[in-house]
């Protein structure tokens, strides 16, 4: 599915300062039934956001009035476990574009380039900045340009470099996605299966 | 030049190199379930293309389904609407589909080696992060998100920078009541639930030398949870004996041909590896978790770690032990539960109903606990009645479900009650993984057992000392 194009993103951000977020606390198991990519986002964080009664808990940050923006700024470790790809798509449909960490799990980063949602990796010392800053104002804004590879903390002007491969930033660039890129080489695809048996 | 096991597979596997950007890597055999694939052949649909290579593609239905009245309609709605997307997709693509009831149905992690659909040096992908398993064969088998599905539906290949490469050596014998499942999850409570992100793990040494091939399953499995993209085991005349005859090994000419390839599937003695850990099997106790990941396990006589113990974040170790209301330094030992949960693709096979029954035959279950049993497929199911262990498990107060996934990730019914505490066999203890509010401590078949049993955690080396006696 092609999604929107990424090239530089300005916004405030929510802060979630907890290690090992799994993706089984980003969309429950229970919330994957859907047989369309549709209404994610109300889902995100689900047993964070809501009592079992579905009032929002107060202190959970997504119900925070004073928090908000494209940017989600995570823990260490950040889309551990299951490959649901739909915990990436609940991201994006709550309206982030971008998810900040000082590491991130295999899958779940994969699954975010694939569907249009920048991870950006930083230093752990990076990261407490930006902990620091939204803490302080969480009218502080980030700067990620992908252009450039790097996430700028405005305020303080302090920045620091990201790492992306060149396909991918390519793909982000321009809203593409693998599929077109297969499908443009299937021969060689189909010469190769030839060759390779069962 | 000196090669590893698992550039042996994924080299040759490569259709096309993109520099400074991923592999365009062919995939052998694709497993499909019903949560993962149905947005991926809606893709398809929208393209207007079919599944190019059918014959290497196999679906399954596992994740969401009931464990009893397999053979009434599928109660819950949304589920049943996942399920009958698979089947018209798997139709209208010619894929075959082992749905509810079907005899190869199950788990598709138990199904794709029981049917011989997985084979050494195979690529081999399924959209559920437990695809490692496969690992066990000297595939390289790992699991993709839905975008993924759709490329490998529709070109076979999927587009991914290689992984570095990590060897875990285990050498010396494994004490007594020490499972696979210990094994596994003492290393990750020793790498921690990142400690091995970025890389693909061979695993090598003795302990897996030894190991049966289901318990090199359950190893592989379980790869994922200490972040790692897969693992895998070179095949050896074990890996030969178990797939020989199966429905999808080659068979004959092919077979000779097969076995050429395979018998080149190790890593060169002078292979170097991005990282390597050395443990030795006798550091292992059978383990138990006390927290919110898999990385957070101790040995079953163990306390559980102070927060300044473990390395960093403290405010996050206080939140899972909050969750699950457990305080620090105190024992595991003597902790009341109230679920056993034996299943899933991790411990859903034969070998872990034969290991439970060990410590249960002779006993009757807690009052206190309700136990669910639950095959990993109807084959498992079907060895459970043959080898005369259902008769054990009925005697002794407990019943069999039918097979599926169940409270692995409590998609279905099976879902352990808020606040409630469940020694599973699973593979997650994330918060609410097996039921909003649950609370999981993951250990193997024989501490499964012997909690079923005591209704406390027990150390399952005295029921076994019991037994000898
Ligand atoms: S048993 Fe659990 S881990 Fe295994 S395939 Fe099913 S849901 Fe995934």
């Amino acid at each position: 599915m092609a999604y929107d194009k990424f090239n530089i993103l300005k916004s405030s951000a929510v802060p979630l300062p907890i290690e090992n977020v799994d993706t089984d606390q980003i969309i429950p198991a229970r919330f994957l039934k859907a047989t369309e990519r549709k209404g994610f986002g109300d889902n995100l964080f689900r047993d964070w956001r809501y009592n079992p009664d579905n009032t929002p808990k107060e202190h959970f940050v997504l119900n925070n009035p004073i928090y908000s923006g494209k940017i989600l700024v995570g823990g260490k470790n950040f889309g551990s476990g299951s490959s649901r790809e739909h915990a990436a798509w609940a991201v994006y449909d709550y309206g982030f574009r971008c998810v900040v960490s000082s590491f991130f799990a295999d899958i779940f980063r994969n699954n975010c380039l694939n569907i249009g949602v920048l991870p950006v990796q930083v230093s752990p010392e990076f990261l407490d900045k930006i902990f620091k800053a939204i803490e302080a104002d969480p009218n502080t804004e980030l700067e990620i340009s992908l252009p450039e590879q790097t996430i700028t903390i405005l305020e303080t002007g302090e920045s620091e470099g990201f790492a992306i491969n060149d396909y991918k930033k390519e793909n982000m660039l321009n809203g593409f996605d693998d599929i077109d890129y297969l499908l443009n080489i299937k021969k060689d695809i189909e010469v190769f299966a030839q060759d390779t048996p069962l | 030049m000196s090669k590893t096991l698992f550039d042996k597979v994924w080299d040759s596997h490569v259709v096309k190199h993109i520099e400074n950007g991923p592999d365009v890597l062919f995939i052998d055999r694709h497993l499909v379930h019903e949560v993962t694939s149905p947005v991926a052949f809606l893709g398809l649909k929208n393209r207007n293309i079919k599944v190019l290579y059918p014959e290497r593609t196999f679906a399954t239905a596992d994740h969401n389904t009931p464990t009893r009245n397999q053979h009434l309609p599928v109660k819950d709605k949304l589920s049943a609407k996942q399920l009958k997307a698979l089947e018209e997709n798997s139709k209208a693509h010619n894929i075959p589909y082992w749905g509810l009831g079907h005899e190869k149905n199950g788990i598709v992690h138990v199904i794709g080696p029981e049917n011989g659909i997985t084979a050494p040096g195979a690529t081999i992908v399924c959209g559920d992060s437990h695809t490692s398993t496969h690992g066990a064969f000297g595939a390289i088998a790992f699991g993709i998100g839905t975008s993924e599905v759709e490329m490998v539906l529709s070109t076979q290949c999927i587009m991914q920078p290689k992984a570095k490469s990590l060897r875990i050596t285990i050498d010396g014998d494994l004490n007594i009541g020490v499972t696979p499942k210990d094994v596994a999850l003492f290393i990750i409570s020793k790498l921690t639930t990142s400690g091995a992100t970025g890389y693909f793990v061979e695993y090598a040494g003795e302990v897996f030398r030894n190991m049966s091939m289901e318990g090199r399953m359950t190893v592989c499995n379980l790869s994922i949870e200490m972040g790692a993209r897969g693992g895998m085991i070179a095949p050896d005349e074990k890996t030969f004996d178990y797939i020989k005859g199966r429905e999808y090994t080659p068979k004959g000419a092919a077979w000779d041909k097969a076995m050429k390839y395979w018998q080149t599937l190790y890593s060169d003695e002078n292979a170097v590896f991005d990282k390597e850990i050395t443990f030795t099997a006798n550091e292992i106790e059978p383990m138990i978790t006390y927290g919110t990941n898999p990385g957070m396990g101790i040995g079953i006589q163990n306390g559980i770690p102070s927060a300044d113990a473990v390395e960093g974040g403290n405010a996050t170790y206080k939140k899972s032990l909050q969750y699950m209301a457990f305080n620090e330094g105190e024992a595991m030992i003597g902790k009341p539960i109230d679920f056993v949960f034996l299943g899933s693709c991790t411990n859903g096979r034969i070998e872990d109903f034969r290991a439970f029954a060990s410590i249960i035959k002779g006993r009757k279950k807690a009052d206190n606990v309700t136990a669910w049993l639950v095959p990993g497929s109807h084959r498992v199911e079907e060895a459970i009645k043959r080898e005369g262990i259902l008769d054990i498990l009925n005697t002794a107060g407990f019943e069999l479900r039918e097979p599926g996934c169940s409270a692995c990730l409590a998609m279905n019914d099976d879902k352990i009650p808020a606040g409630k505490y469940a020694v599973s066999t699973s593979n997650r203890n994330f918060e609410g993984r097996q039921g909003p509010g649950s609370r999981t401590l993951l250990a193997s078949p024989l501490v499964a057992a012997a909690a079923a049993v005591t209704g406390k955690v027990t150390d399952p080396r005295e029921l076994m000392e019991l037994q000898t006696a």
